[in-house]
């Protein structure tokens, strides 16, 4: 009786711990799911705003424009209709808002309730008319023509160069500026954390008194868990003004000034993992090579780092992974403009902190949410391409070593 | 007689600037961090005093404390760990005790790397489809432990993975000779050694979760709520994002700088506590266990 509990005990326990080794799995699937599913659903939507229509004259032969075309006629940077395929015809804007300049009050009605007669009745006599408004006063025998905007097309996601998520009449939702803000922040970041973590690794592992490394490393991870806000804020008040002195900008919330913070968060990562690796050179090696008449620093540059390149370039692409996907420090410091950069004394904007930025404005389930959560799919994609690579490199490593 | 050649003499130049290189960068890198945290630890001591950690915000959270923040990360702190912890040392139990190296194995690994290097922020974005909408916790201390949980988990099965490997094999070989079944031998055997590190490795998440700000924004984060919360159902105020509102968005950033560096002392603090803690619970627990 008494073995026969034990071994059910012992099965109800194995059970359980297996069920929380699968719930890591669990978690990772259900996140793609979540994500790609709100985040694909902006495919399926138009960039326009649920409920309204753009309407145009019946004698115009444009059938349908797409949502930057029709956000620079809204700007008046496409002024005759010939630009987007139509007749040769000065284009005239007209918003349901200004209709009442044009109308008198008696002719709109007291509750605007003859508001049908008059938008068909503008859109009838001026040819190169189009009309924004709203679904419900849109006449019943209408005389104009309501254009079709296309649903937003993968291609123009992530190609478009304009991101203008709340605009009127149609929203833009181009999120090549953000792609490109947070790989220029990430790189800039990279570029002067490598070669300076590796300096620090190198002494550490191979020149530092032991004394020394053991009163440094535990310091510099300890700075890896300093929060990423206290960071972000740190850059607000002195790297932010600094950068605006120095460079006699404007102002200093720039791409320089992510970079910087970012670097400087990123080097504990770096050096950390680069400094294991180059501890696990096997003593033999090093060894070898000093008794072959080569000095230490021959010795490191030919033999330590040689053997340790995997676990460098992990440390690095860590280092950039961790770059692309922080979020309030950037948030804090660069400034947030969604236009391409082309210095990094530019302010630019990241896909994470656009992410933080404008969720708790977008309605949930709104084509600006959905489109936020592709952009956390896009992010997602490339951290997993990140991790993925870092495991690659490391294993290799591993093979090589048996 | 050795006689230095050019060789050997233009050798030793190279390593001496080589390394004259390497150790100035080093401990310059070394003085920017440190005069960093040096410059927020002075700057915050100047805003602490016993109101500040114990009173609510006034006049627009330029004045007053911090207390409804301070409250809030604790129980955001407490209920992930709740969550996590459990969860995450039976994971890793499994891991290194039960499931046999296979492609089981490789791929739960796969996950939890995965899962660990995903960003926080879309840690948020999961959190609030999956908990607040889908679910309808709505913004509430339950769906902000539960996202700040999961982001946790990775890190505490893979600091049990590490305590549990590092426990010697022949542990489990002796007690399992004596006729010991696999749960009894973990429990009473490998548990107890590999606790110290674990207990370790939690505290060091605590550390780290409670600094984190992206996926609490918008599964629990209050901009300004001056009462403390009385259900797993209400919002809370929290020390990072706190820090966030009142250094880029609060109502008079300049009156409130004071508070930001006081807040932003009190999240490094409970860092720097974490750490310490976690070194000397090591260290005092494991001479316990070695008595064994």
């Amino acid at each position: 009786m008494r073995k026969k509990f034990q071994k059910f005990q012992e099965k109800f326990i194995e059970g359980l711990l297996m069920l929380s080794g699968t719930i890591t799995s669990l978690t990772v699937v259900l996140i793609i799911v979540f994500l790609f599913n709100e985040g694909l659903g902006v495919f399926n939507n138009k960039p326009i705003d649920e409920g309204y229509i753009l309407a145009i004259n019946k004698s115009n032969s444009v059938k349908k424009l797409s949502a930057l075309q029709i956000k620079n006629i809204f700007d008046q940077k496409i002024k005759n209709w010939d630009k987007v395929g139509g007749p040769n015809e000065k284009i005239v804007l007209i918003n349901i808002d200004d209709i009442s300049d044009y109308y008198t009050e008696i002719q709109l009605g007291k509750d605007f309730e003859n508001l049908h007669f008059c938008i068909n009745d503008y859109i009838n006599k001026h040819k190169g008319v189009i009309a924004f408004f709203s679904e419900s006063s849109l006449p019943k025998k209408f005389l104009g023509k309501v254009i079709n905007i296309d649903n937003i097309k993968l291609s123009e996601f992530l190609l478009d160069e304009e991101w203008f998520p709340t605009a009127t009449p149609v929203a833009q939702f181009g999120v090549k500026p953000l792609i490109l803000g947070t790989l220029w922040v990430s790189f800039g970041a990279v570029l002067f954390a490598l070669p300076i973590g590796l300096f620090a690794a190198i002494f550490l592992s191979e020149i530092a008194h032991k004394r020394v490394r053991n009163i440094l490393k535990p310091l510099i991870e300890l700075l890896a868990g300093i929060p990423s806000v206290v960071y972000g804020f740190f850059g607000l008040v002195i790297i932010v003004p600094l950068i605006q002195q120095v460079f006699d900008l404007p102002v200093g919330e720039t791409g320089l000034a992510g970079s910087i913070i970012l670097g400087i968060m990123a080097l504990p990562t770096i050096i950390t993992i680069s400094e294991d690796a180059m501890r696990n050179t096997p003593r033999a090696m090093k060894e070898a090579s000093l008794a072959l008449g080569a000095s230490k620093w021959q010795t490191i540059y030919k033999v330590v780092i040689p053997y340790s390149a995997s676990g460098i370039t992990a440390g690095a692409i860590l280092g950039i992974g961790r770059a692309i996907g922080e979020t309030m420090a950037v948030l804090m410091v660069t400034g947030n403009a969604a236009i391409i950069p082309h210095t990094l004394l530019q302010p630019v904007r990241t896909i994470p902190a656009t992410i933080a930025a404008e969720l708790g404005e977008a309605g949930a389930g709104s084509v600006h949410y959905q489109a936020l959560f592709a952009l956390g799919c896009i992010l997602f994609i490339i951290t997993l391409v990140i991790n993925l690579t870092v495991g690659f490199v490391t294993k290799g490593k591993n093979q090589k070593k048996h | 007689m050795y006689q230095e050649t050019k060789i050997s003499r233009q050798k030793r130049r190279n390593q001496r600037i080589a390394f004259g290189i390497f150790t100035f960068f080093s401990y310059f890198i070394v003085a920017i961090l440190f005069s960093i945290l040096a410059f927020l630890i002075v700057k915050g001591f100047g805003a602490i005093s016993w109101e500040f950690i114990t009173e609510m915000p006034k006049e627009g959270m330029t004045k007053g404390g911090i207390f409804p923040a301070i409250v809030g990360t604790l129980i955001l702190v407490i209920g992930s760990m709740i969550f996590a912890f459990p969860i995450g040392v039976m994971a890793g139990i499994y891991m290194t005790e039960y499931v046999k190296d296979g492609w089981i194995k490789r791929f739960i690994k796969l996950m939890t790397n995965n899962l660990a290097g995903i960003p926080s922020i879309v840690f948020g974005l999961f959190g609030m489809a999956l908990f607040v909408n889908k679910l309808e916790f709505g913004d509430s201390i339950l769906a902000g432990a539960l996202t700040l949980g999961l982001l946790a988990l990775p890190v505490v099965i893979r600091t049990t993975e590490e305590a549990l490997k590092a426990v010697d094999n022949t542990f489990r070989q002796a007690s399992l000779g004596l006729g010991a079944s696999k749960w009894q031998t973990t429990r009473k055997v490998v548990l107890p050694i590999a606790f110290p590190n674990i207990i370790t490795g939690l505290i060091l998440s605590i550390g780290r979760v409670s600094g984190e700000t992206a996926p609490i924004l918008f599964t629990v984060a209050a901009y300004f709520l001056p009462k403390l919360p009385t259900g797993i159902f209400d919002q809370v105020m929290a020390l990072p994002y706190h820090l966030y509102v009142i250094s880029t968005s609060g109502t008079n950033i300049e009156a409130s700088r004071e508070i930001a560096y006081g807040t932003a002392l009190i999240l490094i603090l409970i860092v720097l506590i974490c750490n310490i803690l976690a070194n000397r619970l090591r260290k005092y627990l494991s001479k316990k266990v070695k008595k064994y």
